[in-house]
């Protein structure tokens, strides 16, 4: 094993570990070695095609398709420089005051996430897009919900020189997203921080992260490491760990972790979502423009959140139910479909965890609580109804049998979607905001860390991703793990004499 | 105590053996070949424009399948041939004939009852092979263009 020091090792380069590289700058621009490990790929500029199986098989686990235990749910989360926010479409949501006074964990204040996610909105140049460049797809939902009641807001985007390619989820082709990989990677490195890709962290040791840094396969597209492959056992004063929910939980967990903190793995959220789909009558602007500029949120009241989306050819296919010439039939009317996103906001629910195979590997359970079910068939209904009174011929319902609802049955829609009809391993259940695992609270019994990042007895070691929310945030979540991380980095500012002068003396 | 969720050892682990690089290692052979006319038939039924698909458009499907097939752990290729496998035989006993011979009708009856069986595994298996089918399809190219999906990186600018 090839042996390495650094002064403080990041494991991760997404929304957490690209901020806390960022953040942890001037210590590497005031003589520190730092160091960032990530386990995918770095992509040139002229890589990001748009081509759906191709880019999903760089930029994602699993290509995309990485399923909970029992197979009922596909989880999609990015790896490569710039993990997920390579991949989201870069919807940028203030934390809800609700949700973090829920969390209940003490030292983390909604002034405070409020304002650190203020300078990220800053940082990544959010804003609303104009009206002129949204399209008939997220029209459609606005005019759509003032029929059917529902209060439609406008996300906020993270976007500059934007060209509408609407392929936001498989990379942005026109580097107009401003991910980590854009803004603060790019700055960290710039200030002395270095970034070594492909390169994944395979156990987490006493201030040491061994390493696998693996060969480019032929074909495979992104820079080959910036190290030769191999295994390396990296040692650091500080390990700030940001691989992502299932990447971070699991990594503590092969790393013998939970004999000391009963919690780590618990909590395991990630909004559970279907993909509905419309025909309308003739062609829509539907997959040129920003795929997702409004959302409808009934968290409180009906426990879900309404987003615009639009997938690709294959994404969409796969998210329809059934088969045969019904299915045809949708996919054929691709120019005139509308698609809306439903997410169900789950809690923490005892037994929803991650957990790690006899080889180390993530394994998700999760099981769809009758909250979960009721959640995603009010949220179905609204759909309907939205995508009715916007002018829709007919929709297909996943939790509908059969699935499709022609216009004139629209006055049935509450007994044509049912909770009966949600049947695991027969609908398509996806889920990209994966949260929980190594959540924040006071102390070993019910938590990882403090609300700082601080794994409870461990000082050296920091956990700065999505994987501290004690429970789901209900909203998409990259701007509030931004903030985190923010806060994980300003302690270890503040602690990083003490801990590594410890580090010497160990 | 030891969690449920541990590792015992402390041995450098490899979450990338038994998944992907033992994957690419054992797949060269393919998974389809030895059930492809079932698979054929299967992907006809799914999508039933696959029927007008000449040698080079199956190929083009099955590449993609099987490039999908090889990072995925061998226990799920097994499985796939299984199921592959059942499908062709099962409808023998209820029309005489393997899978691939039924008329469109009956093969849309024996998939349909997969996807509702009440067994959560068959329905689970049928879920991912369907997934498999539709990936081949509707990822090449010319399927998309078929559909009538236009988007490209040049956005805006390449509608107006």
């Amino acid at each position: 094993m090839i042996e390495r020091a650094y002064d403080i090792v990041i494991v991760g380069s997404g929304a957490g570990g690209g901020t806390a590289a960022r953040e942890l700058a001037p210590l590497a621009l005031a003589g520190r070695r730092v160091l960032l490990v990530e386990q995918g790929p770095r992509l040139r500029d002229e890589e990001f095609t748009g081509r759906e199986i191709e880019m999903a098989a760089s930029l994602y686990e699993d290509s995309g398709g990485f399923l909970t235990a029992d197979g009922a749910m596909t989880l999609a989360f990015g790896r490569a420089y710039g993990g997920s926010t390579v991949v989201y479409t870069g919807t940028s949501l203030v934390a809800p005051e609700r949700v973090i006074r829920g969390w209940a964990v003490p030292g983390l204040e909604h002034a405070d996430v409020a304002r650190r996610s203020a300078k990220y909105v800053v940082e990544n140049n959010v804003h609303l897009l104009p009206p002129a460049a949204i399209n008939d797809n997220n029209r459609l939902f606005v005019e759509g919900c003032t029929a059917a009641g529902f209060h439609a807001e406008q996300f906020p985007l993270n976007v500059r020189g934007c060209r509408g390619s609407s392929l936001c989820n498989l990379g942005c082709p026109n580097a107009a997203k401003l991910g980590t990989h854009r803004v603060q990677l790019p700055a960290a490195e710039r200030d002395g921080v270095e970034v070594v890709t492909r390169a994944e962290a395979v156990r987490v040791e006493e201030r040491a992260v061994v390493v696998r840094v693996r060969g480019r396969h032929p074909g495979e597209k992104g820079l080959p490491s910036e190290w030769e492959p191999g295994v390396y056992r990296v040692r650091a004063g500080i390990i700030v760990v940001a691989g992502g929910t299932v990447g971070s939980s699991a990594l503590l967990l092969r790393s013998g972790f939970r004999t000391r903190l009963p919690r780590l793995g618990e909590g395991f959220t990630c909004h559970p979502a279907h993909i509905l789909v419309a025909e309308h009558p003739g062609p829509i602007t539907n997959d040129v423009g920003h795929p997702k500029s409004y959302f409808v949120d009934r968290a409180v009241d009906d426990g879900y959140v309404l987003e615009t989306c639009m997938y690709f050819p294959f994404t969409t296919a796969k998210n329809l139910t059934g088969f045969g010439t019904d299915h045809s039939t949708f996919m054929r009317a691709f120019a005139r479909l509308q698609m809306i996103l439903v997410l169900a906001c789950d809690r923490a629910t005892r037994g929803n965890r991650i957990a790690v195979d006899r080889a180390g590997r993530p394994v998700v359970h999760y099981a769809f609580t009758p909250a979960v079910i009721e959640s995603m068939v009010r949220a179905t209904r609204a759909s309907a109804r939205i995508f009715f009174g916007a002018g829709a011929l007919r929709v297909h319902a996943p939790t509908a049998d059969p699935p499709v609802i022609e216009a004139a049955e629209a006055h049935g829609i509450d007994d044509r979607i049912e909770a009966r009809h949600f049947r695991r391993g027969r609908t398509t259940v996806s889920a990209a905001h994966l949260m929980g695992g190594c959540g924040m609270g006071r102390d070993p019994a019910d938590s990882v860390t403090d609300a700082w990042g601080r794994v409870h007895g461990v000082p050296w070691l920091r956990i700065a991703d999505s994987s501290l929310f004690p429970d789901a945030l209900q909203i998409n979540p990259y701007l509030t793990v931004m903030a985190l991380a923010d806060r994980v980095a300003e302690r270890i500012r503040a602690d990083a004499g003490q801990l590594l002068e410890a580090a010497v003396r160990v | 105590m030891q969690g449920r969720n541990q590792v015992r050892s402390h041995r450098p682990i490899d979450p990338l053996s038994g998944g992907t690089g033992e994957a690419r290692a054992n797949a060269s052979a393919g998974v389809l070949a030895p059930v492809r006319v079932t698979f054929r038939a299967v992907v006809e039924t799914v999508i039933p424009e696959a029927a007008a698909l000449d040698e080079q458009g199956w190929r083009d499907v099955e590449a993609i399948v099987e490039a999908s097939l090889q990072t995925r752990p061998a226990r799920l290729r097994r499985q796939l041939g299984l199921l592959l496998r059942l499908i062709a035989i099962v409808p023998v006993a209820r029309y005489g004939r393997p899978f691939a011979r039924l008329d469109a009708g009956r093969r849309s009856r024996v998939l349909g009852r997969l996807q509702d069986s009440p067994v959560f595994l068959l329905r689970r298996g049928f879920w991912g092979l369907r997934t498999l089918a539709l990936m081949g399809y509707y990822a090449r190219p010319s399927a998309a263009r078929e559909i009538g999906y236009r988007a490209v990186p040049a956005g805006w600018e390449a509608r107006r």
